[in-house]
């Protein structure tokens, strides 16, 4: 009786055992094969990474002059919904890139309105997070998110200081196509790159300046000559969350 | 008495595991057609009830591989014959909860990319490898402790999963403890804070199903054994809330943490009421009770404890993750901030239904993994001084 039992339970053992070998192996196939294909195929598709036009020598920044931002104008908003085919919507779920921030000083009452967008630090810690490189900075300083790569795991949302991040949470229709947009991929301000790209400025920007408000300024913080540095040279000036020394390419005048 | 557990128990117990892990894929593919307009999520809170799922099934995992480190690492002899159980455990755990997080990315189908394009500063690519990591090593343990011939790797194979697990669960509390932008996170104390909390969660889990097993095989576990369990559950739990409250008095000493320390402790709604009641008193309070009061102690008690130590766990995430992201950031220091992007507002979030089903479906797959695991290889913890069906005067 016992020599039977031990033998069944030892062929029982050495079926499973072959029985597990060959599923690791096919599992291992199945989860290899097309991993090693589509590799392939993801290093076909993207030759190279290096944006075209961005000039390591530019660090492109904005300044924005909070003593002459008016409370409750929305046109540098409005502008940008319109740019880059935002809807301009406010539900918690839409997207917004820029933002329009209200502020009371808590001991002296004084009050204050500025825009708020992606602050495009030299040091982003959405582009040190992103597990696949989405998230990444252009030499010239505009932080950007590939949405070819971008997997929507909202880490980048997680980890910036300046709430400057939408997640897009419905089916997008009738983009623009400078500005590629789509549904489970993270996104926020660009410095409307395809118009700097062209030698223009960002259409908040601009959107101000037409309106006659001069509340904002944009350009090469790098060039001693620009506007833009010797504004920054010659009056006070701070970056949003300073103790954290990731110095954003944003500056703003008039806020202490 | 009650049967032994029959192959008609088995396939009922697999269909119920399918038909959850068939749910949750559903409802992420719901999630895929429509966005994740059809959640609780937003742009404030943009880690829902999905990642207090994962999250808890991934901590749980590197925890629950204790048993078998204090088995075959520190040579304990009640643990030994644990540690395959324990091993597998891990590994449907892990599975369950990566299924959860990879299904509750924007992108799911590009999963690839995650695997082809790998930043190193991020904490996230970093778990990318450790998780794929912690699936070979295990699976290498596995197998010595099931072949014979490789039995004398045991202990080496156990030692490097040992230390791998203690990696995986720095990096997991990394995650958070690497965020500067936000209040609660960007803590030196949240990785070994995770990998405490993983001690207690991974052992209640193991409990939880030690004792399904025991039940459903007619056996009755030791007494002897039990009550040793059931003393180490009552350390985790006690050295799990002692970090739990440094974590807050750090953060009650630094004045700028004053306001969100009074938000997650008092005025937050949901969120003191989680951490108190729910992790405080069901989590922490009435476990130890259970552990340790001399009426009650026993497997019926123990058992209760596992399980309200799993309750508490999740309402403890639920207070971490989705707290910590509904508390406003702090960008305008000194000022009252207001806008419609959610600026100095609280954000209201309600886990909705595809968020529950999907979190579901992973306990479903760790189910899955679990019965099937048990069902072809031997993974029924034997004790040599234990006779089965021994009656049930053991038990008492």
């Amino acid at each position: 009786m016992k020599p039977t039992a031990d033998t069944g339970a030892k062929q029982g053992l050495s079926g499973r055992r072959a029985f597990l070998g060959l599923a690791a192996a096919g599992a291992g196939g199945l989860l290899l094969a097309p991993g090693v294909h589509l590799m392939e195929v993801a290093q076909a598709a993207a030759p190279g990474t290096a944006a075209p036009g961005a000039n390591p020598k530019v660090r492109w920044g904005l300044l924005i002059d909070t003593t002459k931002c008016a409370s409750g104008c929305t046109d540098c908003v409005q502008a940008c919904n319109t740019e880059n085919g935002l809807s301009g919507g406010t539900r918690p779920t839409d997207a917004q890139w820029i933002r329009k921030v209200e502020l009371k000083s808590i001991k002296t009452g004084r009050s204050a309105s500025l825009p708020v967008m992606c602050q495009h630090c030299a040091e982003p810690p959405c582009v040190d997070v992103c597990p696949t490189g989405a998230s990444f900075k252009r030499a010239d300083g505009i932080v950007l998110v590939d949405r070819h790569s971008c997997i929507g795991c909202r880490y980048c949302v997680m980890a910036c200081p300046y709430q400057a991040r939408s997640f897009v949470h419905e089916p997008l229709a009738d983009q623009k196509p400078e500005v590629p947009r789509g549904k489970g991929c993270v996104e926020g301000c660009t410095l409307c790159v395809h118009r700097i790209d062209k030698g223009g400025a960002p259409a908040c920007v601009e959107a101000c300046e037409r309106a006659g408000h001069h509340a904002m300024l944009f350009g090469d913080l790098n060039d001693p000559n620009s506007a833009i540095a010797k504004r920054v040279r010659e009056v006070a000036t701070m970056q949003l969350r300073a103790d954290l020394r990731l110095d954003p390419g944003v500056r703003y005048q008039g806020l202490t | 008495m009650r049967a032994r557990f029959g192959p008609a128990h088995y396939y009922g117990l697999l269909a119920l595991g399918g038909a959850l892990v068939l749910i949750g894929l559903g409802s992420a593919h719901f999630m895929e057609m429509h966005g994740h307009i059809v959640t609780g999520m937003n742009n404030q809170v943009v880690w829902g009830l999905p990642h207090v799922f994962a999250i808890f099934m991934i901590v749980a995992a590197s925890g629950v591989l204790n048993v078998a480190s204090i088995g075959s690492v520190f040579g304990q002899p009640i643990y030994k014959p644990r540690a395959p159980l324990s091993g597998l455990l891990c590994l449907a755990m892990l599975a369950g909860g990566l299924m959860v997080l990879m299904l509750d990315l924007g992108r799911p189908e590009r999963l690839i990319v995650a695997a082809t394009h790998y930043n190193p500063t991020s904490v996230f690519a970093w778990n990318v490898l450790l998780y794929s990591g912690m699936f070979a090593i295990v699976a290498l343990y596995l197998w010595t402790m099931f072949e014979r011939a490789l039995n004398k790797h045991a202990k080496s194979a156990g030692l490097l999963a040992l230390a791998w697990r203690f990696v995986l669960t720095t990096g997991t509390g990394s995650i958070f403890g690497f965020l500067v932008a936000r209040q609660a996170y960007a803590s030196a104390v949240l990785a070994p804070l995770f990998i405490v909390l993983s001690f207690a969660w991974g052992l209640a889990v193991f409990l939880v199903v030690q004792s399904a097993m025991y039940a459903w095989n007619a056996q009755v576990l030791d007494a002897a054994v039990q009550r040793r369990m059931a003393r180490l559950l009552g350390v985790f739990v006690v050295a799990a809330f002692y970090l739990v409250v440094v974590y807050h008095l750090t953060n009650l000493y630094f004045e700028r943490q004053a306001a969100f320390e009074a938000f997650i402790l008092r005025d937050g709604g949901i969120f003191p009421l989680l951490l108190w009641g729910g992790y405080g008193l069901v989590g922490t309070a009435l476990p130890l009770l259970l552990l340790f009061h001399p009426r009650l102690a026993g497997p019926r008690a123990t058992q209760a404890a596992a399980l309200l130590v799993v309750l508490g766990a999740f309402a403890w995430l639920y207070v971490f993750i989705i707290g910590g992201q509904a508390f406003p950031l702090e960008i305008f220091p000194g000022y009252i901030a207001s806008s419609s992007f959610g600026d100095g507002a609280v954000v209201h979030y309600a886990p909705r239904w595809p968020e529950w089903l999907l979190g579901l479906g992973g306990v479903g797959l760790a189910f899955v993994l679990t019965t099937v695991g048990v069902r072809v290889l031997d993974f029924m913890p034997q004790d040599d001084f234990t006779a089965p069906k021994a009656g049930a005067k053991a038990a008492s």
